[in-house]
């Protein structure tokens, strides 16, 4: 199943004094097994452009759709057997500490 | 609570079964409906990968034996024969939808009158088992999948435990099974150290239900189901400590279920109870599923303290020191304000009211009982023996007017009257 992996900012991040995990270790473990296909980092919310056509008109804005405290600042797209598969994968990047990850599902919609 | 229909289009004593015959092959009908019911859901969803229809099969299973058996007499294998029945049906609603060659072929296959091979089954139940225990599904999703699918419990029933229309349960059912499917939780049981991680999760559902049973104005019937539940849990994990500990712990607190209230449905403390009225064999088998507790988890410890209880010959006689202690641990282990309360109330009759009047002063420092009633009637009772009479029928009352149920309203009342004589 696939799976895209919101990579987000959190108001109450983990306080555990402990390391975080090593994301370039996180990439080529999870790249190598064939669980990540791909994924970035984004630029900051500052840098997002929101676009819109209503009745035939264009409309572009700045910033991002959403203003909220927890913003999405990146994305993996993971390819696992199933969610227990991609929960082990989201816990060990840093960002679950750090931040949140949401798992979505692709609808699997037919062709 | 029923967990086959009623049987309606039951004709007893036809077809030269006599009227005797027929009440005992619709009982056999009901029991082996309620022991097959997991294994046949488990096993169809294994295979069709559709909940409902597993469901659905496995609950016509159910009624066409009430049907049948009082007419035709109770099959060699009524297990089998339900599973049969459930697997046909399934075949036949596939069919029409026209799916894919394999399944209905897998279904085929399937297991017909012969007792099937065990340990395949066990899985299938404890996958299922998992599977609605899964973290990613909402809590109350979860008990309720549990009841449905695991214990085939009626939906309107389930709504009313939960507190919510039929309707609304029937959408949060529909809208739990289409996530399993859509999140991509697995049907699996999780191993390695995800099993002890996924574990808690599970036995906390069977705990609630338990407790959504045996409360004040539970409906019992649930205390019922969350045993036998954790009676197969048990079979299927026969090294897991904590399963055997809240197997223990159910078992011994379900041993009172008789005794908890007077006549006029009064709820009874512990040393007002008739000890003689106690399940003697829910407490033989929760004590020997004590025994076979090699780990103090919090169910241990509860199951312990439970233990204390069930084998003192009076109220007098309680060993209320090793209840404390059992109490002393589990704050260490699962600090919560509810825990810190009951520790009070036990070094209260081990040691004195004083001792207990320190730990619930303690216990309350948080704010985490704040409102809550319980700890309002535990301090009343301490007061009480101190011999500050007129103070604790004061607090009796006071916790009393919070409570929200009506048996203990009245239990607490009458305690506030006895004081005031």
């Amino acid at each position: 199943m696939k799976y895209l992996m919101f990579v987000c900012s959190d108001s109450e991040p983990d306080t555990d004094p402990t390391e975080l995990p090593d994301i370039h270790k996180w990439v080529a473990e999870n790249d190598s097994r064939g669980r990540r296909l791909t994924g970035n980092v984004l630029a900051p919310t500052s840098a997002a452009t929101t676009v819109r056509v209503r009745a035939g008109e264009l409309l572009v804005s700045e910033g991002p759709f959403a203003e909220t405290a927890e913003v999405i600042v990146g994305f993996d797209l993971l390819d696992c057997a199933d969610l227990d598969e991609a929960i082990e994968v989201a816990r060990t990047h840093p960002m679950a500490r750090e931040g949140r990850l949401e798992l979505r599902p692709f609808a699997d919609l037919p062709d | 609570m029923t967990h086959a229909e009623s049987p309606s289009g039951a004709r007893p004593g036809a077809a030269g079964v006599n009227g005797a015959e027929a009440a005992v092959a619709a009982q056999a009908a009901a029991a082996a409906g309620v022991d097959a019911y997991p294994r046949i859901v488990a096993t169809l969803i294994r295979v069709t990968g559709d909940w409902a229809l597993a469901e659905d099969c496995a609950q016509e299973a159910s009624t066409v034996a009430l049907e049948r058996w009082p007419v035709d007499g109770v099959p060699a294998n009524p297990g089998g024969w339900l599973m049969t029945v459930a697997r046909n049906r399934a075949i036949d609603v596939l069919r029409r939808a026209a799916v894919e060659r394999r399944k209905l072929h897998d279904l085929a296959l399937l297991t017909p009158t012969d007792a099937p091979p065990e340990h395949d089954l066990v899985d299938d139940r404890l996958r299922l088992v998992f599977t609605c225990c899964h973290p990613a599904l909402a809590f109350e999703a979860r008990v309720a999948l549990t009841l449905r699918t695991i214990c085939g419990v009626p939906t309107a029933d389930i709504a009313r435990l939960l507190l919510v229309s039929e309707s609304t349960m029937t959408r949060r059912l529909t809208r739990a099974r289409a996530r399993i499917a859509q999140a991509g939780i697995p049907y699996r049981v999780p191993s390695g150290p995800a099993l002890a991680e996924r574990l808690p999760g599970v036995l906390a559902v069977l705990y609630l239900l338990f407790t959504r049973g045996y409360v004040a104005d539970g409906e019992p019937a649930f205390a019922d189901e969350a045993v036998r539940l954790a009676r197969l849990l048990d079979a299927l994990m026969p090294g897991q400590s904590e399963v055997a500990a809240l197997l223990a712990l159910l078992l011994l607190q379900h041993s009172r279920r008789d005794a908890r209230r007077d006549a006029t449905g009064n709820l009874l403390t512990l040393e007002r109870q008739d000890r003689g009225r106690w399940d003697r064999a829910a407490i033989a088998e929760g004590l020997a599923a004590i025994a076979r507790v090699r780990h103090d988890g919090p169910y241990a410890w509860q199951a312990r303290i439970a233990a204390c209880h069930a084998t003192a010959l009076s109220a007098d006689a309680t060993d209320w020191p090793t209840i404390a202690r059992a109490y002393d641990a589990l704050a260490d282990l699962r600090p919560s304000p509810v825990i810190a309360l009951n520790r009070a109330v036990a070094h209260g009759y081990a040691y004195g009211p004083a001792a207990g009047l320190v730990l619930l002063a303690e216990a309350r420092a948080g704010g985490g009982l704040d409102g809550y009633p319980v700890a309002v009637a535990v301090e009343a009772d301490l007061v009480a023996r101190q011999g500050d009479r007129p103070r604790a029928a004061g607090l009796f009352r006071a916790a009393a007017e919070a409570v929200g149920s009506a048996v203990e309203r009245r239990a607490l009342l009458d305690r506030a009257d006895n004081l005031a004589r």
